[in-house]
């Protein structure tokens, strides 16, 4: 029996594989989110949201979802896609899947969708809570689904790259809390960049997250911080980096293979 | 027989330097079980985790039923088992899903059937449902081999397949691998139980500081290398060896009390009976008699020390 030259046989076991170790902690993973996304619009929404006029023309409660929403996938995606792979390196599983006839592109494939998945499905589930809480209106959705499938998968290639280098659990920790998680507050999740002043506005525009969040915001309201191109240029400019340093780790061994 | 496995001039150096594999030229024919055996640190896991694509090789080549392990590794790992030395796993997950899961990983359609065999040739078919973390260390050495074959390989390569498992266990693992060989499975195992290498083997590879030293037929090695020894309980005891002993090689020892004679046992002329003789002649009285031939232990043992000769 000849190999197939695409094993999808590998990469549906991978995914499944993650999906139900996702589906093991379940409650969890959908309670986190959905309890800081309640105490966000408890904070945000009301306490201090109802203080607050219209932002470009929006609620302040109804502005700040798309931001919560890429808060959470922001380090949702990068955690689990981090966990999935260094989780068989420090259980030594990972000889299996270097010992199967997967190729690289597979393996990324299935771990990343995998991750993917759940990322969604999270973003998803927020989305629903927030509309809990205040009325929204989606004039994209397509667009909201393609950008929030984009930048999953895009978080969870930096999150697969941060597991492969990661030696230890704390150190999968260390980018998404104090890199991530700062630039998302910095980039416009809770205010549009045009309330700050001049000389900050160029700084926040270093900022990569800005881009996203803003894209992610246009899905919504149909209106960002920069151009929806220029978000979806900076979205895909992040991805392919991942993917080419994901592609550069598979072709080098570096921290899988001796 | 034709060789189902061909490396050529392999070699592993590490990036801390150290030279791992020198280059190893060994052909694995079809059907058979061979025995690697090295001391730790020889170079056997790394030899196996080249073959099987864990650890990338410094140079060389190594064929597996036709197909190069690195220009055309999608057919090369298809036809490779691999049993780990680690009993890696993952705890949560159950013998069924993680076997499942390891024949997807090959490539393999769902094939219930024949996983079904596979766990009940295994005695897990009963715990098909228990998740890993609550089995025993000699189940959970099952449930590997179990991932190994799910995908039914050509191949099928044990390391340390008995380390921590009990006596019953491995005799009943004896009985699989010969099972596997039977159906036309090529075995390739490392032990540090000579004993396993001794009652499995056909062909014995001893490996040392990653040189290849010595590949052989398991019978012709304990023939060529073998030894046996004489061992004389003497009557009386000898304050030391008559001169008239001088044309043996003898060694007196128990304060004079036992003679052991070293011969070569494929030798023509042994000398043990013009031993004997000899000492009716000298007047030296013996108790008893017993000889005993070296092990494959003793062959081992011998050889990575650098001798040329096994001792009994």
């Amino acid at each position: 029996m000849s190999a197939p030259r695409f094993n999808a046989h590998g990469v549906w076991a991978i995914y499944r594989f993650e999906v139900s170790r996702a589906l093991r902690t379940i409650w969890q993973s959908l309670a986190t989110p959905v309890i800081t996304t309640a105490l966000y619009f408890v904070v945000f929404g009301s306490a201090i949201g109802s203080r607050m006029g219209e932002v470009d023309g929006v609620s302040y409660g109804a502005f700040i979802v798309p931001g919560l929403i890429m808060l959470t996938l922001f380090t949702e995606s990068i955690f689990n896609a981090a966990f999935g792979i260094y989780f068989p390196k420090f259980t030594g599983t990972i000889y299996e899947v270097l010992s199967a006839p997967v190729s690289s592109f597979e393996i990324v494939l299935a771990y990343v969708g995998a991750a993917a998945t759940k990322s969604v499905v999270l973003g998803l589930v927020i989305l629903a809570t927030a509309s809990l809480f205040v009325p929204i209106h989606i004039a994209h959705p397509l667009a909201m689904i393609a950008f929030l499938v984009l930048i999953s998968a895009t978080f969870c290639l930096f999150g697969f790259i941060i597991g492969i280098c990661s030696n230890n659990f704390e150190q999968m920790q260390v980018v998404p809390m104090l890199v991530v998680t700062p630039l998302t507050f910095l980039g416009g999740a809770f205010y549009s960049i045009s309330m700050l002043p001049p000389a900050w506005q160029t700084v926040a525009y270093f900022n990569p997250v800005v881009y996203l969040i803003s894209g992610f915001r246009w899905t919504f309201f149909g209106q960002g911080d920069v151009p929806v191109v220029t978000s979806l240029v900076a979205t895909l400019a992040f991805f392919f980096i991942c993917l080419g340093v994901v592609a550069w780790i598979f072709r080098t061994g570096y921290r899988l293979k001796n | 027989m034709s060789d189902i496995l061909t490396i050529t001039d392999l070699t592993k150096t590490y990036a801390s330097g150290l030279k791992a594999l020198k280059p190893i030229n060994l052909a694995i024919r079809r059907g058979e079980i061979f025995a690697l055996l090295g001391p730790n640190g020889a170079g056997k896991t790394t030899l196996i985790s080249i073959i099987c694509g864990i650890v990338t090789p410094s140079a060389g080549s190594v064929v597996a039923d036709g197909h190069d392990i690195q220009a055309d590794y999608r057919n090369a790992r298809m036809k490779i088992g691999l049993v780990p030395q680690e009993l890696t796993s993952d705890r949560w997950e159950t013998v069924w899903n993680t076997v499942r899961f390891s024949r997807g990983l090959y490539g393999r359609a769902p094939n219930p059937a024949f996983l079904e065999r596979v766990l009940r040739d295994l005695s897990l078919w009963d715990k098909r449902n228990d998740q890993l973390q609550t089995l025993s260390g000699g189940m959970k050495r099952r449930v590997m081999i179990a991932k190994a074959l799910s995908h039914e390989p050509m191949i099928l390569f044990l390391d340390e397949p008995s380390a921590g498992v009990d006596v019953e266990l491995r005799r009943d693992m004896w009985a699989l691998v010969r099972r596997l060989r039977d159906s036309g499975v090529t075995i390739i195992l490392t032990t540090h139980y000579i004993e396993e290498a001794e009652e499995m083997a056909d062909r014995i590879g001893v490996i040392n500081k990653g040189e290849l030293i010595l590949v052989e037929e398991k019978k012709a090695l304990l023939s060529k290398l073998g030894r046996k020894q004489l061992t004389l309980h003497l009557q009386a005891p000898l304050a030391a060896l008559p001169e008239g002993l001088g044309a043996w090689r003898l060694a007196l020892r128990d304060g004079g009390q036992t003679i052991d004679y070293d011969f070569d046992a494929n030798a023509r002329d042994t000398g043990v009976a013009a031993l004997l003789r000899r000492l009716d002649e000298l007047g030296i009285p013996f108790t008893d008699i017993n000889t005993q031939q070296s092990s494959l232990e003793d062959i081992f043992v011998s050889l990575v020390q650098g001798g040329k000769e096994a001792r009994p």
